[in-house]
């Protein structure tokens, strides 16, 4: 199969006949995991991913005091592939949770300030927790968008004193951003969007950029092991500024 | 003083290729040739190559070797040939007789650490490697021990048409057999001597006058 | 990584009293572990860096051999007395993001193919951190491919660069780390001028943005000779 797709991307052409800058059949849903503060679904082609958001209290960071906390971890179950194993994350798991949390926590999409409950001990913990369901390709750009998803639809419960009343709300989790994270693949000398299963095996390269709303950079990876020349990487940007503009209103 | 000859290092340009042979160490990228290892450019009208300071030894056919028996198996023996690769000496490869496998215990022939002196018969794609006892010179090496070098380094050892090697045979009046691969054999009284002139040359092998140096060594009375 | 109201730039020159695009003291040797096939010592300033190279040996379990080439396994790491509070031995999440990123940003340079079913292992020890921690790590597993006579078609150089009260800094130190707009981290082929690592978090421009990578690739060009030197100064000295 991947032979065959080098074939068609030298000739212009994706397997699943894409434009190259196009990305696959996008849909997402909010608010289905009931017990979740905030969830959302995002199938992108076949790939997809379940991202459940949980608020505990917990205590800041020393160098924060009046900031809440952001922890994304990912888990690449082995329901969703014959390649992932049991266990605890691998490099690929531990890898796309960092560049989703980088993407969120450097756009400072969430006023971590409004999560403070008392400055030095208390404030709110955001868990966003990442579930690959299907994997065909393209994880990275799925899951960053899943996340950004739960975020907005997640609300923070109301606290009594030191309980935590789960079934009722102050208000929408203070989201000010929405950064879209845009994976460009190179093969050969061209650059393609939204890389499926088969295509991924055979890009040399891979450049994940993280778009806030104005058009700032937020984060940046490399992946793959392959050469990208300056030239390279400025292209590959331009597309991703373009891209993120586009996937940003499917998000509201 | 000691002179250096210019060392290279991976993705120096060393020469255009003109036609020439890209040899070991060495990697071409349309018509220039740049260095793929640190170490010595050679340049002649037929080839470009670069001699490694250092690196483990990667079989090649043809190649005279000095190995170490790892095991016994049905059909013949698995041989440390000092690379990341085991070698396969065949049963036919190394005993000239017929041989009944049903009612021989073939160690008799090679056991386990046996040292030989043998020839690298094939090495395939994959790096599957075989070895044979059937060329001239290959002989099973009876007694002494072995040391390992850094396999680049064994032409400096034997020296121009082997006057290096007969050098330190001579003054120590030990038997030598310096294997490609970096396995060197040797037995004698004074194998001590010999070993310490060996290493020296391992560690100075790129170095100008290194030949005064060792015949020096070699004559100090012990 | 977040900003600050902290002076970081004072009439120029940073807090250590260096310009934006200096490198801090640069030190490297090569050769220092005689039980591996390649190894190095690399320091930029306080940060402290060795690495090691085993191989190319036999992989095994059988099952990890790639029939048709080699394959090339990195472990970055941080010792424990390496930071202020004192870190817990063994991977962290960000080690093993780090040991992936090195291992990629490294793999392109190998001849790997050289080297069917056999294993390249590269070890990185962070032995003090201050700031830079993995270009410094990437800057020393070259060298020591080099030192162990792996083949490649070029050496591994790599930098940080940055942005700091707005101005674009080279070679984050560890206060410069913790309190920056933005950081990122560039590794290239210096001869080829490909890059092979690219990571950065922040907030910049598209326009800053490529203004730090050709100011990183500016680095690397003083850090490849540095490395020149460092490996053939190895065989001069007699």
């Amino acid at each position: 199969m991947e032979k065959y797709a080098l074939e068609l991307i030298e000739k212009g052409k994706r397997i699943d006949e894409r434009k190259f800058e196009e990305i696959r059949p996008l849909t997402i849903k909010k608010g289905m995991i009931e017990k979740a503060e905030g969830s959302a679904s995002v199938k992108l082609g076949e790939t997809e991913v379940i991202v459940g958001v949980k608020l505990n209290v917990g205590e800041p960071y020393p160098d924060a005091k009046d900031e809440g906390v952001l922890i994304v971890n990912a888990e690449f179950t082995p329901l969703a592939s014959p390649d992932f194993e049991s266990g605890p994350p691998g490099e690929d798991a531990v890898e796309l949770a960092r560049v989703v949390d980088r993407g969120l926590r450097e756009s400072k999409c969430i006023e971590l300030k409004k999560l403070c409950i008392v400055p030095g001990e208390k404030v709110w913990i955001a868990f966003v927790d990442i579930h690959i369901i299907n994997h065909q390709g393209n994880l990275l750009d799925a899951a960053a968008l899943a996340s950004l998803a739960a975020l907005l639809n997640a609300k923070i419960p109301k606290l009594d004193g030191e309980n935590v009343l789960r079934k009722e709300f102050e208000g929408q989790l203070p989201v000010v951003f929405k950064p879209i994270n845009i994976t460009v693949g190179k093969v050969g000398e061209k650059f393609l969007v939204d890389p499926s299963f088969e295509e991924e095996s055979i890009l040399s390269s891979k450049l994940s950029v993280c778009v806030r709303d104005d058009e700032n950079i937020c984060a940046l990876q490399k992946q793959g092991n392959g050469e990208l020349n300056i030239e390279d990487i400025e292209k590959m940007v331009d597309i991703a500024i373009l891209k993120s503009k586009e996937i940003r209103k499917l998000v509201e | 003083m000691t002179e250096m000859k210019e060392v290279v290092l991976p993705g120096e340009f060393i020469a255009e290729r003109k036609g020439r042979k890209v040899g070991r160490g060495a990697y071409f990228e349309g018509e220039k040739v740049f260095a793929a290892v640190l170490g010595i450019p050679r340049v002649d009208e037929n080839e470009i190559s670069v001699i490694s300071l250092s690196g483990v030894y990667a079989p090649s056919i043809g190649d005279k070797i000095v190995g170490i028996i790892q095991a016994v198996e049905i059909s013949g023996w698995t041989v440390d040939v000092n690379s990341p690769y085991l070698a396969f000496l065949p049963l036919s490869e190394g005993v000239g007789e017929f041989v009944d496998t049903q009612r021989t215990d073939i160690s008799r022939f090679y056991d386990v650490n046996d040292v030989i002196s043998c020839k690298i018969s094939k090495v395939t794609k994959n790096k599957t490697v075989q070895v044979s006892m059937r060329s001239i010179g290959s002989r099973k090496l009876y007694g002494g021990i072995t040391i390992k070098v850094t396999p680049t380094k064994i032409p400096r050892i034997i020296g121009k048409g082997g006057s290096m090697i007969s050098l330190i045979k001579e003054k120590t009046g030990c038997e030598i057999t310096a294997g490609q691969n970096g396995i060197v054999w040797i037995r004698g009284e004074r194998k001590d001597k010999a070993i310490e002139a060996i290493m020296t040359i391992e560690r100075e092998s790129h170095t100008i006058g290194l030949t005064e140096k060792i015949e020096k060594m070699l004559s100090e009375v012990v | 990584m977040s900003e600050t109201d902290e002076k970081m730039i004072v009439d120029g020159k940073r807090l250590d009293g260096r310009l934006p695009n200096q490198l801090r003291p640069i030190k490297m040797e090569v050769k220092i572990i005689n039980r591996a096939n390649g190894s190095a010592l690399v320091n930029f300033g306080g940060t402290y860096a060795i690495a090691s190279v085993h191989g190319p040996r036999a992989l095994f379990p059988r099952w990890m051999q790639e029939s048709d080439t080699g394959i090339l396994r990195c472990r970055y790491n941080m010792a424990p007395f390496s930071v202020e509070d004192r870190k817990s031995p063994g991977p962290d999440r960000r080690s093993v993001e780090i040991s992936k990123v090195a291992r990629l940003a490294m793999e392109p340079a190998i001849f790997l193919e050289d080297f069917p079913k056999a294993t390249i292992d590269v070890f990185i020890e962070v032995l003090q951190a201050d700031g830079s921690t993995r270009v410094t790590g990437i800057n020393a597993a070259s060298l020591a491919l080099a030192d162990a006579g792996v083949p490649m078609k070029d050496l591994v150089t790599a930098c940080s660069v940055g942005k700091i009260n707005g101005t674009l800094i080279v070679d984050l130190n560890g206060k410069e780390d913790n309190n920056s707009e933005a950081d990122m981290a560039v590794a290239m082929l210096p001869t080829k001028k490909k890059i092979t690592l690219l990571q950065m978090d922040g907030v910049v421009s598209k326009e800053e943005l490529m203004t730090l990578v050709n100011l990183a690739e500016k680095s690397c060009e003083k850090i490849y000779e540095l490395q020149k030197q460092a490996l053939k100064e190895k065989y001069k000295r007699i």
